[in-house]
């Protein structure tokens, strides 16, 4: 049950480090621990099982790291959001790092909703860049990328092609190469690994990093919540 | 300092649940590897899942840690699938803090839980890159180390490790790293095991299986006896006199992924006497060692405030009999702090000390689940195995539980009991149709789980003797309970694999014969064998025969009063002729009294190690059936509450 009037923040964060090996529903929990820790006043949910009132937005696979995570929460009462970044920081495991809370309407689309696309960093173990530039290549000058994926035990025909908005190699060097994709969420999110692994040659995902989620607009896009200027920049976790 | 970390990154993509291997847990130490530090890996044989939450390694974990003179990481099972890109890559088993290979560690301890983790343990010590046998081992090898309850009989697996540590960890194992730090200050010598073995043969707790021989004459053994003077005769069971100066853990880990028993838990207190034969725990872990209420209090707040969790455990063997159960439960209720969103669960719980107070108290946040042992269907049945519950405290548990909103609880029994007639068996499914019954006055969609486990007979136990039923009688006994449950409805019946019941049984109380059984299954790949989609009977079977070695023998024979058995050399404090008493009363159906709340039949624990129950209640719990002066014979009445008779 909602309360009318509930008030909602929004949180950014990241996922660096060894914690990227944590589940979208490893994370889940750790932000429920979070909120306790630092005593936010979390809307919960009744009846038999009250859970807190948490939405999070899209998921990110196992193993990826991210510098734009985001999650909505529900509050029982308004409060003063000053210093609660750090605060959340100190309370999470090392490698989420808070990067910004906000107040929003509770009428704001869901992120699920609400988000379309997402950009990525990706490094794939392929070293011979004319091999990876001609299958990127490829994929951008193909009208269809038809792949068939199981789902429920049926076999599903999708085209990736709509949903690779933007795919770049921008880089290489003895371990690999570096490509940057922007790649559609709507109707469904498409992962860097389904895109490679459609590649002609597949490519080898390495290392995936989720750097903007956005909400395109006929008036361009924009972020659900940028990151405050001046946040801590990326660390390697939990590397005593 | 080396760390395996960047090796083993590019593999984690590949594996199921990486998290398991990441470390990073709230909670975690830093430690310091250092010269002088005596480096412990404290291991769990199986996955990161069921290994994080054990209260024993994470104990030590701080324990050692605090110590000046010792450093120690975790290390857990890899799972098959990461198992086999280590063994392809070269890489060894390694610790999750810091991911040092395994044999950079002075001592490679392992708690051993179950019969069927051992396995895992040689493949750990394997992939370790350490001789799975001891006497194969060099000076720069790891010490491999084992403690748990299942080291109360050692035997079958004392051709692999080298230390053998009996009863509670706390004060032990920091005067074994003192013997260790002195071993390693001379360098590790070549030729010095064998004396640093001696050396620690001398602390008490610590069994060193080499240094002792187990002679046979045909099948039966005759003595194990120590190969050298210094060495002691009987290994006695280490205790820790007062739990409350040791409030650990103070750091409860907190793992990033999930785990079993994902929740603050705090121990309550350690040992029962209520005196359940069956029952291993029970036995071994005497005396009954309270924790303060206020140190309670204290480790549930500043653990849930610490962790974020918003569910405690109070963990004892049978919570319900801790003196302050109630002020505790309704404190963290009451606390405004907690919001109303922290619940408590009792993992352990008698029917009979479960009260609707206990049971009002626990549902105000959320329902956690609840599960009642009574484990026989009978009074006469209950009364061998001295678990005195009467139907009555049974079904008042359970009604102060449905009516309270549960809508569902779990009964567990055990079937292959001493003396066990169909009439006995029969009853569990009699007893779980009345709960439902009962159940169904406030609930119309009431149930029950039923879970029967086959019976195995534990060392140190008054069962210690008897002979466990087979395979074939355990499947009729399930199979009649199947058959009498299959039309009742709210009743689920789940039951434990018997073919794993008679492995157990064979290594519960195998002696050292079993040594090249287990490495075999382990050779053939049969590990992870307390799964049952890896659980292997044939592998097991397969060995028994290949060594000449009869299960019938070792499982189903009813054991003498005068046979040596292989754990006649160490010592859990009980006296043998105080078990024996009790396996012949168990057989006379004649019930033995909790001696919390009545005078000692002196069984051994306290007497003989100077040491004595610490319980803050005098009274037994609300109705409960031991201590209140009913009749035990016949499962007379239970007076509620004791007062003066009225004059007349």
């Amino acid at each position: 049950m909602s309360v009318v009037g509930n008030p909602k923040i929004r949180i950014r964060h990241t996922k660096q480090g060894k914690v990227r090996f944590t589940s979208h529903r490893d994370v889940a929990r750790m932000w429920e621990r979070a909120l306790r820790r630092v005593r936010l006043p979390v809307a919960y949910s009744e009846g038999f099982s009250p859970r807190p009132k948490l939405s999070f937005g899209l998921a990110l696979s196992t193993g990826y790291e991210s510098l734009a995570e985001y999650l909505d929460v529900e509050l029982s009462e308004r409060i003063d959001l000053t210093d609660l970044p750090p605060r959340l920081t100190e309370a999470l495991p090392s490698g989420l790092e808070v990067a910004a809370v906000a107040d929003i309407e509770r009428s704001t689309d869901s992120l699920q909703q609400a988000i379309t696309s997402c950009t990525w960093e990706i490094e794939v173990s392929d070293t011979d860049l004319p091999t990876v530039t001609e299958a990127v290549a490829r994929a951008l000058a193909a009208e269809h990328i038809v792949v068939t994926r199981e789902r429920k035990g049926k076999p599903v025909t999708d085209d990736l092609r709509p949903l690779v908005r933007h795919l770049d190699v921008t880089g290489s060097n003895e371990s690999g190469c570096r490509l940057t994709a922007v790649l559609g969420t709507q109707p469904r999110a498409l992962r860097p690994a389904e895109l490679l692994a459609a590649l002609e040659p597949p490519l080898e995902l390495r290392r995936v990093l989720r750097t903007h989620q956005w909400i395109d607009a006929d008036t361009g896009r924009r972020e659900p919540l940028a990151a405050a200027s001046g946040s801590a920049a990326h660390s390697e976790a939990c590397v005593p | 300092m080396s760390s395996l970390w960047s090796q083993l990154e590019p593999l984690l993509p590949q594996v199921q649940k990486p998290a398991r291997y990441i470390g990073c847990e709230d909670g975690a130490q830093t430690p310091r590897h250092r010269a002088g530090a005596v480096a412990w890996l404290l291991s769990y044989p199986d996955t990161y899942e069921i290994g994080l939450p054990n209260q024993g390694l994470q104990i030590l974990y701080e324990i050692l840690n605090e110590r000046e003179d010792a450093v120690a990481e975790r290390a857990y099972a890899p799972w098959a699938d990461l198992e086999a890109l280590l063994r392809r890559e070269g890489l060894p088993f390694f610790s999750v803090d810091t991911h040092r290979p395994a044999a950079e560690f002075d001592l490679l301890a392992f708690n051993l839980s179950a019969e069927l983790t051992y396995t895992n343990l040689l493949n750990c010590i394997d992939l370790a890159g350490v001789a799975v046998r001891a006497a194969d081992r060099t000076d720069a090898d790891p010490l491999i180390v084992v403690g748990g309850h299942c080291t109360y009989n050692p035997e079958p697996i004392a051709d692999f490790v080298d230390l053998v540590v009996l009863g509670d960890g706390e004060e032990v194992v920091g005067e074994i790293t003192e013997v260790v730090a002195d071993w390693k200050a001379t360098g590790k010598t070549p030729g010095s095991r064998t004396g640093v073995l001696r050396a620690l043969a001398q602390v008490v707790g610590v069994y060193a299986p080499g240094l002792y021989e187990a002679r046979f004459d045909g099948a039966s053994l005759v003595a194990i006896e120590p190969r050298y003077p210094d060495v002691p005769q009987v290994v006695e069971k280490r205790t820790i006199a007062d739990l409350a100066e040791w409030p650990y853990p103070k750091n409860q880990l907190v793992p990033l992924t999930e785990v079993v028993h994902d929740r603050l838990n705090v121990e309550v207190f350690r040992g029962c006497t209520r005196g359940c034969r069956f029952c291993q725990a029970g036995m071994i872990t005497r005396p009954v060692r309270e924790r303060p209420a206020d140190q309670v209090r204290t480790m549930i707040e500043n653990g849930l405030q610490r962790t974020g969790y918003d569910e405690v455990a109070l963990t004892s063997l049978s919570t319900a009999d801790f003196s302050g159960i109630n002020d505790v439960v309704q404190g963290v209720m009451d606390d405004p702090i907690n919001c109303g969103q922290v619940s408590v669960a009792l993992p352990s719980l008698r029917v009979d000390a479960f009260t609707v107070g206990l049971a009002g108290q626990v549902q105000r946040a959320r329902r956690t689940g609840l599960t009642f042992a009574p484990e026989a269907g009978t009074w006469r049945m209950r009364q061998v195995i001295n678990k005195l519950i009467r139907e009555e405290d049974l079904y008042s548990a359970v009604d102060s539980a449905y009516s309270q909103g549960w809508r569902r609880m779990k009964l567990y029994f055990l079937t292959g009991l001493p003396t066990e007639t169909d009439e006995d068996t029969l009853g569990i499914g009699e007893l779980a149709r009345n709960c439902v019954e009962i159940g169904k006055r406030h609930n119309k969609s009431a149930s029950v789980t039923v879970s029967v486990g086959g019976f195995v007979p534990k060392p140190f136990t008054p069962f210690q003797w008897f002979g466990q039923n087979t395979v074939a009688e355990l499947n009729r006994k399930i199979g009649l309970l199947r058959d009498d449950v299959k039309r009742s409805r709210g009743v689920q019946l789940k039951w434990h694999d018997p073919k794993a019941t008679l492995i157990e049984g064979i290594v519960s109380r195998g002696d050292r014969r079993l040594g090249p059984v287990i490495e075999q299954v382990w050779r053939r790949g049969g590990v992870f064998q307390e799964w049952s989609e890896y659980f292997d009977l044939d592998l097991w079977t397969g060995a028994m025969d290949d060594h000449g070695l009869s299960a019938d023998w070792y499982v189903h024979r009813h054991r003498e009063e005068t046979e040596v058995l292989p754990w006649d050399h160490l010592s859990a404090g009980l006296h043998k002729d105080f078990l024996w008493q009790d396996w012949r009363d168990a057989l006379a159906e004649v019930g033995l009294p909790d001696c919390r709340w009545t005078p000692c039949y002196d069984c051994g624990a306290c007497t003989g190690y100077g040491i004595e129950h610490i319980v803050a209640s005098a009274t037994p719990p609300a109705g409960g059936s031991q201590g209140t002066g009913q009749d035990l014979d016949r499962g007379a009445e239970v007076p509620v509450a004791l007062r003066a008779a009225p004059v007349a």
